[in-house]
């Protein structure tokens, strides 16, 4: 077992160098990926060990880069998408969703897209409501989208390989607050792969269910250690795949917990984690629950500014832990 | 029925090349005929843009094209699927919700793609195709294929940003992309005028620092001489051309049109450009075809059109069996 501790950004850069080096149809594309290495650092040193054009630079033009990424994909390329910020596929959306989406089911499957979209998305870094949204229901709301949402560094490198080999359209979502810090897990060396579609579990427990993506799995992961100290166990699980979603898993921790609270960055209203919510009602764990379920998300308001407004609008910490002791210690 | 072998070359090079014009011409026309007559009988579906009239476009510019060179077509795209070489039964099929259909009943007039034939797909969105079929040629610039691309579009998508962010991409990595503008005057019920202010649409090449060339396009020798030079252009590396065919859809942009935007004096006076008489004129001049070789391509055209609607009248209907599972490809262990 290797113990290497990579950053998401480095884990995600090593995914894509694997995948570019096993096979010569991958290519990146987007805007400043290249010299630069993204806005982000997530490309990195790719440009200097593949080239210009298989890490390619382009101007900006989300719409085009990702319409010609759906042509080159149509034409037995791989391409892997970066575009800037999640907030500018609003740019993109026809290619994304009428047009990447639909190809393969709309053309009576003669024709796949077999391409990657990777995009940082999330909020806590100031840049306010035009760069920090939340996206994850705009993508998981279109059939024919796959929809990834890494938690930690090992994850991501995995989920982004099996990404890289779908034959269909996969969003991958990465928080960009989690690109600079190094997850709980190491990194194995290697091409490894994360099957799309599997929730994990990442912390067994017995007295509470939290369901959470991205981010918001390290800040309950957290909540989940400290409260172990005062006796509450709690079962974590992230989805990781929200778009197809694997349910088995949360039904079964809930019929063991009896108690459920979803956790989402993005606005509650009409958001992703519904869904869940709407499966275990629909589901036999329903019937096991002792509680009401507990639905943390943002606020429904567009990302502010100022960093103490910017706080309230997304579940923080405290938040998390509060609901978390309260929903254990009301409902017995 | 299975789809003709393509045919490349200047329409006036031989009887050969002059009689496969004329047929894909004929084909068209016959095809869209037929299919406003079955809507006509309440016996097709959804609704439909038609190209009566514009014939000329897709069977010169697709003469310039090898089997394996691709396009991306528009919602009014039956001409550029049936000049690039689709089954004509598949193609009807389709129309109809059959299961033989091309997308299996799932997408109708406006999504028909033909892999085997290059043929990227008409779009139920304006401009849709145009950054597809650059990444179509960037993809052959990239495994150096040596295959072209040509997006098709109406005048109304060169108003879309879809249109502008590619042709620069195309421009600046020199892709192999022919664009295709049919300039038919009006998108939907908006003419040129209104929309444009610009004489020559081909004029907006210059602000790519690519050629723009303006055409006949109710002439398929002017279309194929263009397109072929573009085509050239492109193998070579030189990067892509702009291209406006100029012409005219006879009918209205769809079933809900009531023409209250222009004249039936304009109309008529397209009507009396119309591309297949135009040509025809040519060959017969030229000695190229007698009268009865031509009679003899529309009476093949009519039965192949006929035959086409026989059998996909009589195939079996889609199912809703499978629709879910077709939404995604299945992963390959």
């Amino acid at each position: 077992m290797s113990d290497r501790m990579l950053t998401m950004a480095e884990a995600v850069r090593e995914a894509m160098g694997i995948a570019m080096e096993e096979r010569e149809e991958v290519f990146i594309l987007g805007e400043d990926i290249g010299i630069y290495g993204g806005a982000f650092g997530v490309t990195g040193d790719l440009y200097h060990r593949f080239g210009s054009e298989r890490v390619l630079d382009t101007p900006i033009s989300e719409l085009g880069i990702v319409g010609a990424a759906v042509g080159a994909a149509l034409s037995g390329m791989r391409p892997i998408v970066e575009i800037q910020f999640s907030d500018f596929t609003a740019q993109a959306m026809d290619q994304i969703a009428n047009q990447a989406a639909k190809i393969h089911f709309m053309l009576g499957g003669a024709l796949h897209v077999p391409l990657v979209l990777r995009t940082p998305q999330g909020s806590g870094t100031g840049a306010a409501a035009q760069h920090s949204q939340n996206l994850e229901p705009w993508f998981a709301n279109v059939p024919g989208l796959k929809v990834v949402v890494p938690s930690n560094p090992a994850d991501a490198k995995g989920l982004l390989l099996s990404a890289i080999d779908d034959p269909n359209p996969v969003i991958f979502l990465e928080h960009k607050l989690l690109y600079k810090i190094p997850g709980r897990d190491p990194v194995p060396e290697g091409a490894i792969r994360i099957p799309l579609g599997v929730s994990k579990v990442v912390r067994t427990g017995k007295d509470l269910t939290i369901v959470a993506t991205g981010i918001m799995v390290n800040k309950s992961f957290e909540v989940a250690e400290k409260l172990a100290a005062e006796g509450i166990s709690i079962e974590l699980i992230d989805p990781r795949t929200i778009s197809p979603l694997d349910t088995a898993p949360i039904f079964e921790s809930v019929e063991k917990t009896g108690r459920l609270m979803v956790v989402q960055e993005g606005p509650s209203h009409a958001g992703y984690i519904n869904e869940v919510i709407a499966q275990v009602s629909g589901s036999a764990s329903f019937g096991n629950l002792i509680a009401p379920i507990k639905r943390l998300a943002g606020m429904n308001i567009p990302i502010p500014y100022a960093p103490q407004l910017e706080k309230v609008a997304v579940p923080q910490i405290a938040d998390i832990e509060a609901a978390a002791r309260e929903i254990v210690k009301n409902w017995r | 029925m299975t789809a003709n072998p393509l045919l490349m070359g200047h329409p006036l090079s031989s009887p050969e090349h002059a009689k496969h014009a004329l047929l894909y011409m004929y084909r068209i026309r016959k095809f869209e005929e037929a299919v406003e007559d079955l809507f006509g009988r309440g016996m097709m579906h959804g609704t439909m843009h038609l190209s009566i009239g514009q014939e000329a476009g897709p069977t010169g510019a697709c003469l310039a094209l090898q089997i394996n060179d691709q396009i991306t077509s528009t919602h009014r795209g039956h001409g550029h699927c049936i000049a690039k070489g689709a089954d004509l039964t598949r193609m009807m099929a389709e129309l109809l919700g059959k299961k033989i259909g091309y997308c299996g009943g799932r997408g109708g007039s406006m999504h028909i793609a033909d892999a085997e034939t290059g043929n990227l797909g008409a779009n139920g969105v304006v401009g849709g195709g145009i950054p597809i079929a650059a990444g179509a040629a960037l993809a052959s610039k990239m495994r150096k294929s040596g295959t072209v691309a040509v997006s098709f579009f109406g005048d109304g998508a060169m108003n879309e940003g879809a249109f502008h962010e590619a042709a620069n991409m195309a421009a600046i990595w020199k892709l192999p992309l022919i664009l295709f503008c049919e300039n038919n005057k009006y998108g939907m019920s908006s003419s040129t005028e209104k929309a444009f202010n610009l004489e020559n649409l081909a004029d907006r090449g210059r602000g790519y620092g690519i050629p723009g060339v303006t055409v006949d396009g109710n002439d398929v020798v002017a279309v194929y001489e263009a397109a072929e030079a573009a085509v050239a252009r492109a193998r070579n590396g030189e990067g892509p051309t702009l291209i406006e065919s100029v012409t005219y859809r006879w009918k209205g942009h769809s079933r809900s049109d009531k023409n209250l935007y222009r004249t039936k004096e304009e109309i008529e006076e397209w009507k009396d450009k119309d591309p297949i008489p135009n040509f025809i004129h040519k060959v017969l001049d030229r000695g190229i075809l007698t009268q009865e070789q031509v009679e003899e391509i529309q009476k093949i055209s009519t039965e192949q059109i006929m035959q086409a609607v026989k059998e996909a009248a009589a195939a079996e209907s889609a199912t809703p069996d499978g629709l879910l599972e077709a939404v995604f490809k299945a992963v390959s262990a």
